[in-house]
């Protein structure tokens, strides 16, 4: 059976402008923050043209945070960077907990709207495995909104990676404060399943144990093509 | 007449309070819904300049919390999210005085807050 290509790109793109929205929202309060600080400096020299004397100390303070807030920029263009070239490719090596670390960050901000942290826990060897970057990136994301939006305020969710000669599997754990009429039917849905199908792979729910697992081939000759019939 | 912002970016709403007292504005500011409904418990103000996207409560079920508790109080929404026709839109039905889209004009919201106040009886 072949994986359901239609399902997969248009949760792909659902999944894109979902993580552009989250980083342009971020890059916009940047830019608020330093348009303050800007006109801060403004309202000091202003001052200071009328006679009230210049505190060094706080227009070095305001240049620090100036500085401080272009870093943040930079570092929210440098993953929205890599998150766009992560469609370059349809297969590829990618390591596993460099791969969880950033999914965190992207998720960061929506974490953040309902008071979530995450940790991701580093195997002690790097893993690594031959997939296609972004349907994976698609799919711990579906994982991860769905432990969200299932998870508590204050609450920790953990990332973690495991391997063995010929899988590999990802968990996400901590995941508490399920609805009373939850079916096990939401998670894995349909998207999630093609996603998985696509990838070689199973996603398995635990309900009892508040966690994820998707079980992913870790060798390319185990893989299926992954790529649309015709490509 | 004091003012209370309420965005999570602290960075933000601490500058733009020192900004806004520079022009005679009494402002407060918090981080959070939580924050700005202790603040309202103890402290009394006319005017809230309130995030729309903020953990936990929203600026706009923030809004309708504090409406409840305090009738007189006149709300401005600001945002950095969507697009300024969907935000107006939303900030009217939500029955906020007026709404800023970020980076925020300084010179424009100072204008807003004071044309609010004089309508509710003038700058204290």
């Amino acid at each position: 059976m072949n994986p359901q290509w239609d399902i997969i790109g248009s949760e792909g793109f659902k999944f894109m402008g979902k993580i552009n929205a989250s980083i342009s929202h971020e890059i916009k309060n940047v830019l608020a923050i330093i348009n303050e600080n800007a006109g801060l400096l403004e309202d000091f020299t202003s001052m200071a043209e009328k006679g009230v004397p210049l505190d060094s100390e706080r227009l070095k303070k305001l240049a620090d945070k100036i500085q401080s807030q272009i870093q943040r920029a930079d570092r929210i263009v440098k993953n929205m960077n890599t998150f766009a070239h992560s469609v370059d490719e349809t297969k590829g090596n990618v390591e596993l907990d460099e791969l969880l670390s950033f999914m965190t960050v992207l998720s960061q901000r929506l974490a953040a709207m309902k008071e979530l942290t995450f940790s991701v826990v580093s195997p002690p060897d790097p893993i690594i495995i031959t997939t296609h970057p972004f349907l994976l990136e698609n799919m711990i994301w579906f994982c991860l909104d769905f432990a969200m939006e299932m998870t508590g305020p204050g609450k920790n969710l953990h990332l973690t990676a495991d391997a063995d000669d010929q899988w590999v599997s990802i968990t996400i754990s901590g995941i508490e404060g399920l609805r009373d009429n939850f079916s096990s039917e939401i998670f894995p849905g349909k998207r999630e399943n093609a996603l998985m199908q696509a990838l070689g792979g199973r996603a398995v729910f635990d309900q009892s144990g508040g966690k994820i697992i998707l079980s992913l081939p870790r060798k390319t000759e185990a893989q299926k093509d992954l790529k649309p019939a015709g490509e | 007449m004091r003012v209370l912002l309420i965005d999570d970016e602290e960075e933000l709403v601490s500058t733009l309070a020192e900004r806004l007292s520079f022009r005679g504005i009494d402002a407060d500011w918090t981080t959070s819904g939580k924050d700005a409904l202790e603040k309202l418990a103890t402290t009394s103000y006319d005017i809230a300049v309130l995030d729309i996207k903020m953990p936990r409560i929203g600026g706009i079920e923030l809004k309708r919390m504090i409406s409840r508790q305090y009738p007189h109080m006149k709300f401005i929404f600001m945002t950095g999210h969507g697009s300024e026709e969907d935000f107006r839109t939303g900030s009217e039905e939500a029955g906020a005085e007026y709404y800023l889209v970020k980076p925020v004009d300084i010179e424009e919201l100072t204008q807003k807050l004071k044309q609010i106040m004089s309508q509710q009886g003038g700058l204290q």
